[in-house]
């Protein structure tokens, strides 16, 4: 079994906020994030896929059509949007980077069965270089 | 649903790589120059790995200002430019990366704020990590 990685950037903003919450405790447990005005990130998403190399092409998945699904079902989506305001599934649920990532599996994962070779495995997703959040697929 | 958080910190610190089980020439021939009498330093990089799954209130696995806190009072406070081979847990055990991030994993491995440790990586440079994961 042969991993495979994909990276592309993205640049979004959003903030946190439940609704469910005072202002006081969205402020508490969300310190700078629960700033309503918003702020931004220049996010670097990660897209590994498992499976065994083609015995013709020595591929995994062709790079160039991972490139393209990426930018189909997330980036055109999320890139250079408020994800608060501008972004279905982040309408009522908090973009956290953990959000993030499983959002982004939601996106990806059908695409990635259509083709019918390789499996998704991993998503990642740094918000800085200091900080991510992983998706894997598990209940 | 399982997610991971990961968040990266660093600390400064110096080490020398020497045990008393071996000769000055033992200790030569193994360590090289990490061996060297007065010690070197690094900026080491200090990768934490949480798992859990997301709360539904606040959309996170785990408070990054909560798991913040408990890495500065646990882990970089105490190392942080420090002399790992003059630290209690480094007295009989070379300091080693190896060794470093096993004491880490033990020093934050009962204080996750939420989700379970899942693996401490430390990179010692650009080009060299080690990782543990309790195992």
């Amino acid at each position: 079994m042969i991993y495979l990685t994909r990276r592309a950037t993205f640049s979004a903003s959003h903030y946190y906020w439940n609704e469910a919450w005072t202002a006081e405790k969205n402020e508490q447990v969300f310190g700078r994030c629960a700033n309503r005005n918003g702020h931004g990130h220049n996010y670097t998403l990660e897209v590994t896929v498992a499976g065994e190399p083609d015995t013709v092409t020595g591929f995994v998945v062709d790079l160039k059509w991972l490139k393209e699904i990426m930018e189909r079902e997330v980036l055109s989506a999320w890139d250079h949007r408020h994800l608060n305001l501008e972004t279905p599934e982040f309408a009522a649920a908090i973009p956290t980077t953990e959000n993030l990532a499983i959002a982004a599996w939601k996106r990806l994962e059908p695409s990635v069965k259509a083709a019918g070779g390789a499996r998704l495995s991993r998503i990642r997703i740094y918000e800085t270089p200091e900080i991510f959040a992983e998706y894997r697929g598990e209940a | 649903m399982k997610v991971y958080f990961g968040r990266r910190y660093m600390i400064s610190a110096s080490h020398r790589l020497h045990t008393e089980v071996l000769s000055a020439k033992e200790n030569q021939a193994t360590y090289g120059k990490c061996n060297n009498p007065h010690g070197h330093g690094h900026n080491y990089v200090l990768e934490v790995l949480v798992g859990g799954a997301v709360d539904a209130e606040t959309g996170m696995a785990v408070n990054m200002a909560a798991l913040d806190e408990v890495v500065r009072s646990r882990v970089i406070d105490r190392f942080d430019h420090a002399n790992l081979n003059l630290d209690p847990l480094f007295v009989n055990r070379v300091p080693t990366t190896e060794n470093l991030s096993r004491a880490v994993f033990g020093l934050l491995n009962d204080a996750m704020p939420a989700g379970k440790l899942e693996r401490v990586r430390v990179e010692e440079t650009e080009n060299n990590f080690f990782e543990c994961a309790g195992e």
